[in-house]
């Protein structure tokens, strides 16, 4: 891998200042992994989605049902959370096509001030925590604006500043060892040393796919479900084939960002909570020592 | 009584206790806080100014073929008004129903419904997006609002037009039911999809669907469609109707622009 891809500065070896305390028996290679643009937009889009996430079921749950095409299905619709009795006893579930799930207690019936409650998504899930539509609607709408601004601070800078051609799209030496980073990531061996220096091939194309294909069509599918957008815009109905459908891929989309986060989350854990919260909060990042053996 | 706390450990339990109280009571009341509450009724003006900006006056929401229409059309909100001087009217078929238009115009009328079915009509099958996220497709023909307010002539002050219909809404408010009113400006008034509508499906509107006349605004969600029309007000502004958010539904809490 050529060095010259990266967009790493000079690292910053051992026995700096930059060197925490008492370390100096263990070789510290501190490199400017994130730049500040980076850092923030990394996380007003954290506040942001964790925000519309949260509003976005309070949303749901006023119509807990999923449909594709242009109208919705009341008499049998294609996914549902919803709530009956059995013997007197009220049950909360999903239905997915035949498929039905008991989810009592979490999804369809939950409790809500002490009292059991039909409600799709749970209180502490939804905000505000009780049924209020128009409040969760001006929240939703409060941090879509700050997504989309953000978004594009963040997509500006880093076409200007060919963040995403250097970071985002691996190079040729990545994409001949890709199957060994497969293993390597299934094995939660996280590279280290000069290997430390770029994000492996999984990383490069899981970001794009989120930056370039996920959040886009998330954002593409909130605004198919305007009547305002799409009377301006008649292609978002097109492109979805449907208001209805457009929800669904919104909704599902978010389930995706849901599980990108989740996945996320667990190997920034796995591969040191400490450097990666370091490196997304100073910018520096210690890409440690080579393995000595490699394999 | 309650015990005094008396090594350190109990100390910092008893302030961790005390600070998650006040972290979940702000949580609690942050939609109460001024510059929030300012921040969170802000965005419906955002999203309207930016919408204007985008849409033309004239351009339309989609139409859709009549096989479209969908076989169940849900109703929501009022279905059947209680109001005594409504009920007898329907039994009658509204045949002693006058339409009032008065407020900021030159000649306030009052139009019956041969009157208004005399006038030109539009037939338009629409997307009905409900703010819950459902939709619903159906056949309206009405009367354009455009031509009301021509026959009545809009002064130059008026900004929006208020409907005010017969049904009321139960909210458990100790004073009694709330009167359904909404309101829409004079660019939503104006666009050629905007009907006085009196039939659904080639067929007169059903009570659950607004009879006799409801409005139809195919740019913005169902909340604005106001169902069983008695009144239409032209006003500057309508701070002085309801509790002066334009609208019962907006008066509870949701957006006055519906175009998202």
């Amino acid at each position: 891998m050529s060095l010259a891809e990266t967009e790493l500065d000079d690292p910053v070896v051992s026995n700096d200042d930059a060197v925490p305390k008492g370390k100096e028996q263990r070789l510290v290679t501190l490199v400017k992994r994130h730049s500040v643009v980076v850092r923030v937009t990394h996380w007003i889009t954290v506040l942001c989605l964790t925000m519309l996430l949260m509003s976005g079921l309070q949303i749901f749950n006023a119509r807990p049902q999923l449909d594709f095409g242009i109208k919705t299905d009341f008499d049998h619709p294609p996914a549902v959370i919803d709530s009956d009795e059995l013997d007197g006893k009220a049950r909360g579930y999903v239905r997915i096509g035949d498929h039905r799930f008991d989810t009592t207690g979490v999804l369809g019936l939950s409790e809500f001030e002490g009292k059991p409650t039909e409600r799709a998504f749970p209180s502490w899930a939804t905000l505000p925590g009780e049924q209020d539509l128009g409040t969760g609607r001006a929240i939703h709408f409060v941090f879509a604006w700050l997504f989309v601004a953000n978004g594009l601070v963040y997509l500006v800078w880093g076409f200007a500043t060919r963040h995403f051609r250097r970071d985002f799209l691996p190079s040729r030496a990545q994409w001949r060892h890709v199957g060994g980073e497969i293993l390597d990531h299934a094995r939660l061996r996280f590279a280290r040393g000069e290997q430390a220096r770029q994000y492996n091939a999984i990383q490069k194309m899981t970001y794009f796919a989120v930056a370039f294909v996920l959040l886009p069509l998330l954002v593409l599918a909130g605004w198919a479900m305007s009547p305002g957008l799409d009377a301006a815009f008649p292609f978002l109905l097109h492109v979805f084939g449907g208001r209805q459908t457009a929800r669904s891929i919104h909704f599902l989309a978010a389930f995706g960002v849901v599980l990108f986060v989740v996945v996320h989350v667990a190997l920034v854990l796995l591969s040191g909570l400490f450097n990666n919260m370091r490196s997304m909060v100073t910018g520096w990042y210690d890409i440690g020592q080579e393995r000595d053996i490699h394999g | 009584m309650v015990d005094r706390p008396t090594t350190r450990r109990a100390l910092l339990a008893r302030g961790a206790t005390v600070l998650g109280a006040l972290a979940l009571a702000g949580c609690e009341n942050v939609t109460d806080n001024p510059l929030v509450k300012e921040v969170l009724g802000g965005v419906g003006g955002l999203n309207r100014k930016v919408q204007e900006a985008m849409l033309g006056p004239e351009q339309l929401a989609q139409e859709y073929e009549l096989s479209d229409v969908s076989t169940t059309f849900y109703a929501n909100g009022s279905t059947d008004p209680d109001d005594k001087h409504y009920q007898a009217m329907a039994a009658n078929g509204f045949k002693a129903y006058k339409l009032v238009v008065d407020g900021l115009v030159e000649r306030p009328i009052e139009l019956t419904m041969a009157e208004l079915r005399a006038m030109p009509s539009r037939t338009q099958i629409t997307r009905h997006d409900c703010v819950e996220g459902w939709s619903c497709i159906g056949q309206w023909t009405g009367t354009p609002l455009q031509a009301v307010l021509d026959r009545a002539g809009v002064k130059p002050t008026a900004q929006y037009v208020v409907f005010h219909c017969f049904d009321t809404m139960d909210d458990g408010d100790p004073s009694g039911p709330t009167p359904f009113y909404g309101s829409i400006d004079l660019l939503a008034a104006r666009h050629p999809q905007t009907i006085l509508a009196y039939d659904k499906g080639g067929k007169p509107l059903e009570v659950k669907y607004g009879a006799p006349l409801r409005l139809r605004v195919e740019r913005q969600l169902g909340y604005k469609m106001t169902k069983y029309i008695k009144r239409i007000q032209l006003m500057s502004d309508f701070k002085d109707v309801g509790e002066g958010k334009g609208g019962y539904w907006e008066d509870t809490g949701y957006q006055w622009y519906a175009g998202i």
